[in-house]
């Protein structure tokens, strides 16, 4: 049974895996990013406070972070196809996955911004600083170990998503599993995908811890 | 003189849910080119809120703050900000950016009004050197101690060549030998570059020890403003004698348990020196705790608290030398002021 053709499945499938949470992270990141500081500005008491900006972005927020990923996988189905062109596979799966992960991202984004001491923020109003520099210089520059944290958070949380796609033939170790492990009861396939799952998770974990630890200042060495 | 910071009627008003702060009510307040100009007051009195209405971290809710004959309410946010890079700040947690080493937090202002880089940096090695930490230009503030921060955080202040420095509390987490040497540098600032120092704190010793002026301000409202000397030697307020005052326990402390008197003066003459009287008949020193005494057309009037020679004898002399002064003596037990 452990043909050549399927430690190949399984080592496409990993491969498979990493693209599909890696590209929706970006993505996620790139959609949560934004979104993570426009509410820290945008809050009551922010830099820029505005409160429809803010409300808007918070309730929106909720709601997406409040669907179930499956749910939401097939609910944004058509727009997935509009995308991607088709509703299957690892590209496809990315779609759903992003969209998901952007609105918990731009939580981890927030509440990282806002670990960021305010007394800093003031210094910075106090020399003159634009609301840009403030973004760029200080509250991203600041929080960047916790920012790593919090994309570690996010790969992790992506990837378990990821597998999940797997009911529905999103590629992947967790449509191998679905496929192999669960509907032709081959334990040992089951096994060894999430034993690589698990992997993943922990080097991912490993080289964030490592990252943050190794980029904060605030150590004293 | 060139009045470098004009107060006119400025009042901040905190509007909160289901309540209202008024933490200034009105204050009128001139502060000159080359003072040092002291703000003290309790916690809670409004003194951090009046220095942050300096450059406008906070928006008076009334009343005009000219600088430099500029009314900062009239700026636009670009002219604001280009007013703040003359209006440099220094807090009590130094606010010092934690992922940047100490060079690099001394070019920061410096970045924000755009400086090339070599000039930036030339420049945050000279002030890094007036504030004496060179050696520290590649540590990070994590590594450095509460006046070594501070340090960085002056040197941060000057780099735009300000005219004006705020200092928000800023040596009250540190501890007295070290705000001394900090309260030192900034006078050393003060008489070097001609920069205007507004300092606010809580703590009388700070203003006795830097400033040329002080005002007390005591809820939203400024008891008393004049030079230290003034306000020191005659505090008129009961908000001024209560800081002048507190001084003076800490002294106090230092000698509980030992022998102290009070002595009331009522009807003897002024010109009489009794004191250095009684010292010179007694043969042994005293120690002048308080003296509160007034000539009232000729006549001593008020009181004084004496510590007494731990010797039993000289004591027992002074006392009963002071009595056939006909001055009322009593004795104080742990007198703490």
């Amino acid at each position: 049974m452990w043909d050549k053709q399927t430690i190949m499945m399984i080592v496409e499938g990993t491969g498979v895996t990493l693209y599909m949470t890696l590209a929706s992270t970006l993505i996620a990141y790139a959609l949560g990013l934004p979104m993570g500081i426009l509410l820290v500005v945008s809050a009551p008491g922010g830099l820029k406070p505005n409160r429809a900006v803010y409300k808007i972005l918070d309730v929106a927020v909720n709601i997406v972070r409040s669907i179930p990923f499956l749910i939401l996988l097939m609910l944004i189905i058509p727009f997935t196809r509009l995308i991607v062109g088709k509703s299957y596979g690892a590209t496809a799966t990315i779609v759903p996955l992003a969209l998901a992960a952007a609105p918990f991202v731009a939580r981890l984004v927030e509440s990282s911004l806002l670990e960021v001491d305010h007394g800093v923020i003031e210094a910075a109003q106090s020399m003159g600083a634009d609301l840009w520099t403030i973004i760029w210089k200080v509250l991203l520059a600041e929080a960047r170990t916790s920012l790593i944290v919090g994309a570690t958070i996010a790969l992790g949380t992506i990837l378990g998503y990821s597998a999940m796609a797997g009911v529905v033939g999103g590629g992947g170790l967790g449509d191998i599993a679905i496929r192999y492990g669960y509907y032709r009861y081959q334990a040992d396939i089951m096994i060894v995908t999430v034993v690589l799952l698990v992997a993943l998770v922990q080097i991912l974990q490993m080289v964030g811890t490592r990252l943050s630890k190794k980029l904060d200042r605030r150590i004293t060495r | 003189m060139e009045t470098m910071i004009q107060i006119k009627n400025v009042t901040k008003t905190f509007v909160g849910k289901d309540n209202k702060v008024e933490a200034l009510k009105g204050i009128d307040l001139d502060i000159h080119k080359g003072e040092i100009y002291g703000i003290i007051g309790m916690s809670g009195a409004g003194k951090s809120t009046l220095v942050r209405c300096l450059n406008f971290l906070e928006r008076p809710t009334s009343g005009t703050v000219l600088v430099e004959g500029k009314d900062l309410s009239t700026l636009s946010d670009s002219e604001l900000r280009r007013a703040r890079t003359q209006i440099s700040m220094i807090f009590q947690h130094f606010n010092l950016l934690m992922q940047r080493t100490v060079i690099d937090n001394v070019c920061f202002p410096m970045e924000i009004i755009k400086t090339p880089a070599k000039d930036a940096l030339s420049r945050a090695r000279e002030l890094l050197s007036i504030v004496g930490l060179s050696e520290k230009a590649l540590s990070y503030p994590a590594q450095l101690s509460g006046g070594q921060k501070q340090r960085v955080a002056i040197a941060r202040a000057l780099a735009t060549n300000p005219r004006i420095l705020l200092c928000d509390e800023a040596t009250s987490a540190l501890d007295p030998t070290t705000t001394k040497a900090i309260l030192g540098l900034l006078k050393e600032i003060n008489e070097k570059y001609g920069i205007t120092i507004v300092i606010i704190t809580h703590e009388m010793a700070v203003v006795q020890e830097i400033c040329t002026h002080v005002a007390i301000i005591d809820q939203g409202t400024l008891a008393e403003t004049g030079t230290v000397e003034e306000v020191f030697q005659r505090p008129r307020s009961k908000a001024a004698k209560k800081l002048v005052f507190q001084g003076e326990r800490e002294h106090y402390g230092e000698m509980k348990g030992k022998r102290c008197i009070r002595i009331v003066f009522t009807s003897n003459s002024s010109f009489e020196p009794v004191i250095a009287n009684m010292v010179l008949a007694c043969k042994s020193p005293v120690n002048i705790l308080l003296a509160d005494t007034r000539d009232i057309g000729g006549v001593a009037h008020g009181q004084m608290v004496l510590q007494l020679p731990e010797e039993a004898g000289a004591a027992e002399k002074m006392i009963q030398y002071l009595k056939n002064r006909k001055l009322e003596v009593g004795e104080l037990d742990n007198y703490v002021g």
